[in-house]
């Protein structure tokens, strides 16, 4: 949608709607996920590194989370 | 909320920071620069999952806290014109002033409000065009890029009624003069992701290299916090000192290229004094001469004065990451967000703010 010669989009906040400029990332498409700063998106979000961030993050939470339960299953002797 | 609520899961919490107690083996001192990043480590407790031997200091990333008193004052003395609008950000309503703040200035009858973003402010004028609108325009360089393009906009639509008091601040200098302070003890930075959004690493690639200091651009939820810390945690061990990027879901080396244009094209670089800290050279943003009439320091012909910070606050020190927060005697008791003496107690981003929020009671218990 234009505004005064902006491209506006709206973004929905967890259940809050809101309209906010796309000038600064006219690469913005329905459906894609953006970071809003005071009304502007400023970036949109690489749903590919999210993801390869996140799994990375699973690997060493898991690695540890075995550790742990190793630990809670060995006894004190 | 996707890309979110998976970032604050506490079982993974808890994996990052036994691989990161796993790996140390020595003492190190950190510093997170944004404030949005000091409160979610203040809020989730991430300090407290970390190692005794990691200790975490908060830095100067409050927009609020940092901008002169001076500026505050100015602020304070346009809402007195009976023809101007004050259009702010609600954290700056009660940040003090040398005598008052926005806050009773509005309550005295100042035509004083608040907004979320720049545009709102636009709008008022466009509303109003018998009122004076001057927007409160601080902010990092994540902010900058908004206010450039509401400009462009103003000056697009020929508004004669709006102009900024504009107090940008620039992150990279600041980490310089920390870095250069005899007193300076921080040994890896967490750079704030959305800064780094806009700006892209390489500007700290230089003080990485300058300084051999790990630095690691970090994001703001719990995870991504604790992971930055276990990058920098396996620099320091490994003895390296380059710039790495844990928030690649939002940031790239360059930054957002569109942002940095509007930037350019309507502020330029100056020198700053930020409360706390004192003037630190070519870390500031002003507007550019072409934009004179959007400048509320030229259009009201504002002129600078000396003054004073209360004696009691520590709020210089605690910027600069020297001490904490709870260090201060008055934190809790004579300085509260509802009587606050310094800048960092109010804002949503203060580090005497977050732990007022999340710790206090464990502060006045000890106390």
């Amino acid at each position: 949608m234009e505004e005064n010669g902006s491209r506006m989009g709206r973004v929905q906040f967890g259940g809050i709607s809101s309209l906010v400029s796309l000038d600064l990332v006219p690469e913005a498409q329905p459906g894609d996920f953006v970071l809003v700063h005071v009304g502007y998106a400023i970036s949109r979000l690489d749903t590919e590194e999210a993801e390869r961030t996140f799994r990375l993050l699973e690997e060493i939470g898991l690695l540890e989370a075995e550790g742990l339960d190793v630990l809670k299953t060995s006894s004190v002797e | 909320m996707k890309y979110i609520d998976e970032y604050r899961d506490p079982q993974l919490a808890r994996g990052i920071a036994a691989q990161i107690a796993r790996r140390v083996t020595r003492p190190w001192v950190l510093m997170e620069i944004c404030g949005g990043q000091t409160h979610t480590l203040v809020r989730y407790g991430i300090d407290e999952l970390l190692p005794p031997q990691i200790r975490l200091v908060h830095g100067p990333g409050c927009p609020v806290c940092v901008t002169p008193l001076e500026t505050i004052d100015k602020a304070i003395a346009l809402a007195g014109h009976s023809d101007v609008t004050l259009v702010s950000y609600g954290d700056m309503l009660r940040v003090p002033g040398s005598r008052t703040d926005l806050f009773h200035a509005k309550a005295d009858g100042a035509d004083v409000r608040v907004v979320y973003s720049p545009l709102a402010a636009l709008r008022i004028a466009v509303q109003q065009p018998g009122r004076k609108v001057v927007f409160f325009a601080i902010g990092f360089e994540t902010t900058a890029p908004a206010h450039a393009l509401t400009v462009q906009q103003a000056a697009r639509e020929k508004l004669h009624n709006f102009s900024l008091l504009a107090s940008h601040v620039l992150v990279p200098p600041a980490i310089r003069v920390l870095l250069e302070s005899p007193r300076n003890r921080v040994q890896g930075f967490i750079a704030p992701g959305h800064v780094c959004t806009v700006m892209g690493w390489r500007e700290y690639e230089v003080l990485a290299k300058d300084f051999r200091v790990p630095i690691v651009v970090g994001g703001f939820e719990p995870a991504d916090l604790l992971e930055a810390i276990r990058m920098l945690v396996v620099q320091l061990e490994e003895g390296r000192a380059e710039v790495e990027n844990q928030y690649a879901r939002s940031v790239n080396r360059f930054g957002n290229l569109i942002a940095q244009r509007a930037m350019q094209e309507v502020f330029e670089v100056c020198d700053r004094k930020w409360r706390g800290i004192g003037p630190i050279s070519g870390s500031g943003l002003r507007l550019r001469r072409e934009f004179a009439a959007f400048d509320a320091e030229k259009v009201f012909a504002l002129e600078d004065a000396e003054v004073q910070e209360p004696p009691e606050c520590i709020s210089a020190e605690v910027l600069q990451g020297l001490k904490a927060p709870t260090e201060c005697p008055a934190f809790a008791t004579r300085c509260s967000p509802e009587n606050p003496l310094g800048a960092p107690m109010v804002s949503s981003e203060g580090a005497c703010a977050a732990y007022f929020l999340y710790r206090r009671h464990d502060v006045l218990c000890a106390k």
